[in-house]
Order: C-alpha cells, then structure tokens, then sequence
C-alpha cells in the first residue's frame, strides 16, 4: 500500500513539475493517509448498513464532481457529511435523492443494489430529504404543506381530519411543534424547517437527508434541531447531515465523511477526532480559527446613519424603523440579526440600492442620502454586495473586467471614453496575485466559469483595493469554506487596522463574535441591542436575535 | 485497440478547436444555415419535385452572378441587422426596426423633396434626415422603458403602425411628394441620389460603405469603449450594473436614440439608392405594408448572434440567398409566393437554429453521457455472458 502512495505523490510531483503552477497545494499523502479507513469499515460491519452508495463517480462536463466515492451509513446513526463548497456534497446527495445519474458505482439499501432514478424511488426506499432552500407552497397551510403529493382521500376528495390527526400525533411525538393551520409564508423560519421535517416523516422516510438544515437558525432553535436530530436516531432513523460547520458535527454526529474537491478523503469516527483534524481532512491544510486582532484605534465618525426608514417591498410594514447608528475609523460594527429583520433593506439604502422613506446617512460628514450610487461610491464607499451573482458580477465578463467594473471610469483605465486594455490586464493580474484568485485562464476566464469562492475573492479584491473609507461587507463569507473564510477575516481585520470603518452584516454567530468590535442587533426593523463582544455569550446573542432580549432606550421608555 | 486510443484523442483535438468561442458561433451560424437550407430545399420539393434540384442550387449560387445587387439589397437590413443587435446587446429586445426604417425613409424622402441644396450635399442632408427621423422613433420607446418601465417590445410594436399610418398619411397629403395619378411618390431629384459605385449593370452604391464602416465602428463602439463595456454589463446584467453605478436609463434611452438612428439609416440608404430596377428606391407606395426590412433586420442580427461584423457577413448572405430566389421563379417556373416561403424559411429557420443552438448541443451532450452511462453496464453484461 505505501508503495503505491509512494508513486501517488511522485507522479503528483511530476505533474507539479510539467504543469507549473496549476498543481494542487496541498501535500497528497496527507490525503491518502485517511482513504484507507473507509475500506476497513466495508470488510468488518457489511450487514449493518442501511444506505451504501459504492464507489460514486458523477462527472459533469468539464468536472468531475464526485470521484470514487464510497458512503455508508448505519441504521441509527448520525453521519455527517463535510467538505468545502464545490467539494462535492450536494452532488453527491443528489445522486442518492434520485435527482442526478452517477455514471459508475452503485447505490445498495440493506445490502441489495437499488436504482434511484428519480426522487419518487427515493421516496419510496424511505429516503426523505429536507433541502438548504424549503421547498414548500408559501401559500397554502402547514398541513397541506405536510400531506402535498400524498394527499389521503376519497374518490378524489381531501380527508384531511385523517391527515391532520396523523401529522399532530408525528408533531408530539418528536417534539415538533407547528401549528397545522398557519399559512407557510407567516410561520417562522425554524418552524419552516419543522414542517420540512414533518413532511419527511409524514412519508414514513427512516434515511433522512438535512441539506445545511443550521444557517438559518438561531442559537436556540439550532440545540433544538440538534436534539431532534438526536431523538431521530435514537428511534432508529438513519441522519445523514451536510454541513460545513464543524460544532455542530463534533456535537451531534457519530461519523464523519470528509471530501475535498470532488474526493472522498476518508470517514472517522467523531469520538476518535479532533476539530482541528476535521479541518484539516476538508481544506488540506491547517486552519486558524481564532482571527488575530489587535485592539482597535477609533477615528472620526465615518459613515453616519440618522433616523432611516425603509419600506418594505413584500408588506405595507416598514422594513427599517427609524434606525441610527455611526461607524468609526477603525472599527468593524457588525448588525447581526437572524435574516429577514430589515438589514439588508437597511444595507440597500445605505449603499443606494433602494429609496429610504425618511432619514439621513452622511459619509465622511457628506451628505449621500440621496446621491446616486456612483457619487457615493467616488465619495469612498466599498461595498461587497450579499448576493455575488446578481449584484457583484457580470458572470459573462472575464476576470479582468469584473476587477475593473468600480473603477473602468477612472484616468487611469480609459482615455477620452476608450477603455485602456493593457492597463486593466495588468492591474487585473496585480489582483490575481495579490488576493490569490484562482482560475483557469488567469485573467480573461470568465466569471461564470470560476468557483464561489474565488468569484467572492475577485470582489473583496475589487473592493479593498479601491480607494474607500467605508467598507460595507454583506455576509462576506456565505457559502465558503473555512479556507476562504479565514482569508476574509484576514482582510476584513487588515482593512480595519489601515484606518477604515467597515460595515459588516452577517448572519454566523462565530463570524459576529470573531470579527466584530462592535454588535448592532437587529429584529424586527429595529435595533435591539448593541453590544461588545467581549462581554457577552453566544447564547446571549441569540436571545437578542430572536426579540426576546434588548438593552436599547427605546425599551427602557416603553418600559416607564 | 487502436481506434480506442485514436479516438479520444482526435476527441480532444475536436474539442480543443471547438471550445474558443468565436469558432463556436461561426460553426454554430454554419449548422444553422444549413438546417435552414434543408428545411427550404424540402419544401421546392413539395411544391415541384422536377425542377427542385436546379431551383435550389441556382438559388444557392445563382446571386453571385449579380453580386453588385447582393451588396445593393444588403445595405437595408445590415443597418436594420446593426440596430437590433445593438439594442439587444444592452437586453432590449427592438422589434421596431419597422417603424423606425420607415420613418427614416420619410425623412429623406421629405429632405429631398422639400429642400433645394447643391447636388453634392444634397443626399448627404437626405441620409442624415432619415438617421434623425430613425432616432426619432427609436428614442420614445427608449424614454418610456427609462422613465416609466414600459417594455419596450411592446411601444415599439406600436410604433412601427404608428410610424406607418403616420408615414402614409403625410406622403398622402403632401401634393410636392406624392402623385396621386400612380398612387405613389414621384421620383426623387437625381441630387437626393447616393453616388453609385459605378458597377455596370448593377446598383451597388456608396451606401454598402457608409454601412460596412458603422458595423466597424459600433464593434469598436462596443468592445474598446467605457459606453460599450457599460452597455454590454447592463445587457449581462441589469443589477450589476446598477450595483457599479452605471446610469441604467441615460444608456436605455442613447441605447434606443442609436439603435433607432441605424435604422432610419437603412430607410434612407434604401430609398436614395439609384436602381435600375423600376419602383425598388426613389420612391415610395404608401400602401399601408409595414416594412419588411425591419423585421428581417431580426434574423440578421440573430445569424450573426449580435455581433457586429457577423452582422456583416449574416446580412450578405440573407441578400444573396434572396437574390438567388428571385431568379428561380423567373428560371425554373416555381411561383414567386414559393420562392419567399422557401427564403422565409431559410431565414427564419437558420435564425431560430440558431438562437436554439446552444439548447441543442446542451441536449447532444447529456444524451451521449446518457448513452456512455448506459454503455457501461451493458458492456460488462456481454463480458459476463461469454465467460459463463
């Protein structure tokens, strides 16, 4: 065995060699060290698995997405699937759930090969799934929600006492409070994510999917689903939990399926590992997950927000309510708050993406409320927008004319409106190698073509290096792995101690805790609580973040 | 074992050719075109069996005996072409090619017959009324789309009626333009005429010229400029670009004023051209028709997939297959209502491949890893079956 590792890393070596810098970084041992595990694992405990998919190779054009993939998982169970974005997760998932076709390997429930060619034979198997984003009609009720698709009746007409009495006895049974008859679109997040669950078990599934079932929720609801979870399995049902969060994995799981870049690097045993391991297997490298900061020096009040109001797009209610704050030189203030309390509407107005109703933001003691977005931009504002693809590129332009799309306008790129190509190829590739964007072709790749995380290194690379006095960062890190996360911090805490006031706005907790001077929290439009977060727990956060907390004077006054 | 190891690699050279984009399009333009041509020869088929053959391959080639007369048709709808893909460039659909040209069409009629000016500048105030009269009509749908959000697919539908009502109804009232006794305009004054190239015996202008060097110069305006890089992110991508803070409703509305501008001077080109051919410029029938050039601008600009140089070459080949038709029905007997079927087919059929290319070769692919996924398990199946 070591033998053939041997000629493994040699002809990785070769290929480092003859390709130059395209070759992997990572050090290939390493990874081979753990993918012996998993064939121990298949000659000791062959009978007791409940889902086997054996050697797994999905390709899609131009990649292949799982390579040899082997994942078994045990009656009773909680597996966790970990890998960085793109590692091939979801995939994978996807092939089990019956909506992809691998083009090799096989997929075996209690030990007899099965086909799974579409969801409905995963349903029928009794693999249910609960997705990232819900799938459910907004508009119909939660219980028929619940019984859509295997609605019980009567020569066509609903029983739905039937269904409803089945669905409350499930929702004692676990713990899984919904209210039956409350429309989709006005129940809460995490009661979503129940109703998702209810569906799963309202079908009699016993392998159950949860897709990142945690980004979502809030501290509490996240330890609630976590005992769910663990109640699940204790009945016998089988859990297998995609993540890329390491916490909750060492909290809840069993084992662990690790895979990187479409690669199945081994499963361990969670008693038997570390965090720091976990990591390890998933990025290739050592990762540092407390962010280095030094004590910030504040400066002069940079952006100014006073009495903002913004209406809401969905409802007649006010998105923001009559919202200040300030940011310094300096300083990283972060609203925090769970997703749909008016923050990004706030962020829109400040960055001019959206009309504000009433108020005033003044940057750099200028007046912007109502500037267009350029005017704000040359007035020293960054923004790295929440939603890469529909604000922060233009997926069909290469690299370089994305790194140029704030700055285009400026002498230095365009004379008497002729854009100045060779000027824009060499600051692209001052970028490129500055931020370490990785792609294919280097400058002229297009967007499209470029994995999530560095779409979102190409941005932050655009951004800082504009000359700016405000960096607006809105949830900088969604989606990406602990690699690219940690570089993020890195230059969100560099921007910061250059002198500069930073926006942030995220929904993870641990980002919130680690990276900010300061905690805004918001719920409901309004600020709620701010915060220092050296003083406070995590729990505590999480109280403000669900309303059921606030320290603001607006309180105190409704209190008197 | 050989083919086994020749073929992937002769697969990678394939894929290796095909995967720059440029040679991508052109291929994916020649399929279309060839569709095109198959559909339309099918149908010469249905409508005479006998004399198919011969019809389609003079229709084929039969426009490069009057190659002067291709650049002469092709002037028209390549500045129709150039303002359809213009506009769609920026992700505005301008079907109102129609009204605009038509327009244009009148400007210039009305320049050259109402203002006396010296023979030299004469048509150059003709050419530059109908490109006025273009961004006109252009213009307004662009300033609803900016202002108020009203789709523009929808005003400039309406425009090109409007445009042509209007058109009819001033000709018609106009005693200096139209003569009333051959239910058309006179002839315009030689001076309003744009210098021939003097080709014998054909009607290629300098019109051809003007209209080659916009197409070069709108591929520059588009590819080397702040304008067009804004314009082309916008296209791309309409949130993008607001996020950067480009003025999404000046470009809507320059977009139009542009767009419509290059129409108005494919009306003008036509109608100032000299011709031999009796009633085909100088002047014009107010029978209430839209322009058909306008619409054919579509399928131009769809060929060459928006591009202005292969706007160019699409517009050249729509020309030379309609030239190709015309001799047909005098030739071979086929009714000249055929012959248009069959071009309209050809162009159409070509423009629709084409815009259904990329969903075609999406479908060809996942078929044949449908089929290679399937292979596999067959082939193991025939192994075991000869080791039993």
């Amino acid at each position: 065995m070591n033998k053939i590792l041997n000629r493994a890393a040699a002809l990785a070596a070769a290929s480092f060699n003859g390709q130059g810098q395209k070759a992997p970084i990572e050090s290939p041992s390493g990874q081979e060290a753990y993918s012996i595990n998993y064939e121990d694992y298949s000659e000791v405990n062959m009978e007791n698995y409940i889902i086997e998919m054996l050697h797994i190779t999905k390709e899609f054009p131009g990649i292949i997405a799982n390579d040899d993939i082997t994942l078994q998982l045990k009656k009773g169970e909680i597996h966790a699937l970990l890998g960085e974005n793109g590692a091939g997760k979801s995939t994978l998932m996807s092939v089990l759930f019956g909506l992809h076709q691998a083009e090799k390997g096989e997929i075996k429930k209690n030990g007899e090969v099965v086909r799974v060619s579409n969801p409905k034979d995963a349903n029928n198997l009794g693999i249910g799934m609960v997705h990232q984003h819900f799938k459910l009609v907004e508009i119909f009720t939660v219980l028929e929600n619940i019984i859509l698709g295997v609605e019980p009746n009567k020569a066509g007409f609903l029983q739905k006492k039937e269904a409803r009495e089945k669905v409350m006895e499930l929702s004692k049974q676990y713990g899984l409070h919904v209210d039956p008859d409350a429309i989709v679109e006005k129940i809460s997040v995490g009661m979503q994510q129940r109703v998702e669950i209810l569906k799963m078990l309202y079908r009699e599934n016993d392998i159950l999917i949860f897709d990142e079932p945690t980004a979502v929720l809030t501290p509490q609801e996240i330890d609630e689903l976590m005992d769910i979870m663990r109640n699940f399995a204790k009945e016998g049902k089988s859990i297998l939990f995609i993540t890329h969060k390491l916490n909750e994995i060492m909290s809840v799981a069993d084992r662990c399926t690790v895979l990187r870049k479409g690669k199945c690097i081994g499963t361990v045993e969670i008693k038997n590992t570390t965090k720091e391991e976990l990591s390890r297997m998933m990025v290739g490298r050592d990762v540092n997950f407390v962010v280095e900061k030094q004590e910030e020096k504040l400066g002069e009040v940079v952006l100014q927000v006073s009495n903002v109001t913004v209406p809401s797009k969905i409802s007649k209610k006010d998105a923001v309510k009559d919202i200040s704050f300030e940011v310094r030189a300096g300083e990283i203030v972060c609203l925090a708050g769970i997703e749909g309390n008016g923050q990004s509407e706030l962020i829109s107005a400040i960055t001019g993406l959206e009309k504000m109703s009433r108020g005033k933001v003044t940057l750099c003691g200028k007046n912007i409320t109502k500037a267009p977005i350029r005017q704000r931009t040359k007035s020293g504002m960054s923004h790295i927008p929440e939603d890469r693809h529909k604000h922060g590129l233009v997926l069909d332009y290469s690299l370089e004319d994305n790194l140029v799309l704030q700055r285009y306008h400026q002498p230095e790129f365009q004379r008497g409106g002729f854009i100045k190509r060779p000027a824009v190829r060499s600051y692209a590739e001052r970028l490129i190698k500055e931020y370490d964007i990785r792609s294919s072709q280097g400058a002229i790749t297009i967007a499209r073509g470029m994995s999530g995380g560095n779409q979102q290194k190409a941005i932050i690379a655009r951004e800082i290096d504009k000359e700016h006095k405000l960096l607006i960062a809105v949830q900088p890190t969604r989606g990406l792995d602990v690699g690219a996360i940690e570089f993020i911090h890195k230059q969100l805490v560099a921007t910061r101690d250059a002198g500069k006031a930073v926006l942030l706005m995220s929904l993870e907790l641990d980002e919130i805790m680690e990276v900010s001077d300061r905690i805004l929290v918001m719920y409901e439009g309004e600020i709620v609580g701010e915060l220092n977060p050296k003083e406070i727990t995590v729990q505590e956060l999480g109280l403000y973040m669900s309303g059921a907390k606030r320290n603001m004077e607006k309180e105190n006054s409704y209190a008197e | 074992m050989q083919n086994n190891q020749a073929s992937p690699k002769f697969k990678d050279m394939i894929t290796g050719i095909t995967k720059s984009k440029a040679v991508s399009t052109f291929t994916a333009a020649l399929l279309a075109i060839a569709l095109g041509l198959i559909f339309g020869f099918i149908v010469m088929i249905v409508a005479k069996p006998e004399n198919s053959w011969y019809g389609f391959t003079t229709m084929l080639f039969g426009g490069l005996r009057r190659l002067g007369d291709v650049f002469y048709y092709a002037t028209p709808i390549l500045m129709t072409g150039l303002s359809v893909g213009f506009a769609f460039k920026m992700g505005l659909f301008n079907i109102g090619a129609s009204g605009q040209y038509t327009m244009g069409m009148f400007f210039a009629l009305y320049v050259g017959f109402m203002w006396k000016l010296p023979p030299g500048i004469h048509w150059i105030a003709c050419v530059l009324a109908g490109m006025v009269g273009g961004m006109i009509w252009g213009f307004i749908p662009g300033i609803c789309k900016a202002l108020a959000n009203v789709n523009e697919v929808i005003t400039s539908i309406m425009f090109n009626y409007i445009g042509m009502y209007l058109v009819d109804m001033w000709i018609q009232g106009n005693a200096v333009i139209y003569d009333s006794g051959k239910t058309r305009t006179s002839y315009l004054p030689v001076s309003a005429q744009i210098p021939s190239l003097g080709v014998t015996g054909s009607n290629v202008n300098v019109a051809i010229i003007i209209a080659i060097a916009l197409a070069v110069i709108l591929y520059i305006v588009l590819n080397k400029t702040t304008f067009g890089y804004e314009l082309r992110a916008t296209g791309y991508n309409r949130y993008a670009s607001k996020y950067a803070g480009m003025n999404d409703k000046r470009n809507t509305m320059l977009t139009m004023l542009i767009a419509g501008g290059f129409s108005g001077l494919g009306g003008a080109f036509a109608i100032l051209a000299p011709s031999t051919i009796i009633g085909s410029s100088m002047t014009y029938e107010p029978i209430n028709v839209i322009a058909a050039n306008g619409f054919n601008g579509i399928a131009v600009a769809l060929l060459g997939s928006s591009n202005p140089i292969g706007i160019i070459f699409s517009a050249l080949f729509i020309s030379h297959i309609q030239r190709g038709g015309t001799v047909v029905s005098s030739l071979y007997g086929y009714k000249p209502e055929i012959i248009d079927v069959v071009i309209a087919i050809i162009i159409y059929f070509s423009a629709f491949a084409m815009l259904m290319n990329s969903n075609v070769a999406r479908m060809i692919k996942k078929r044949r890893l449908a089929k290679e996924a399937s292979g596999n398990p067959g082939n193991d199946g025939q192994q075991d079956r000869k080791e039993a």
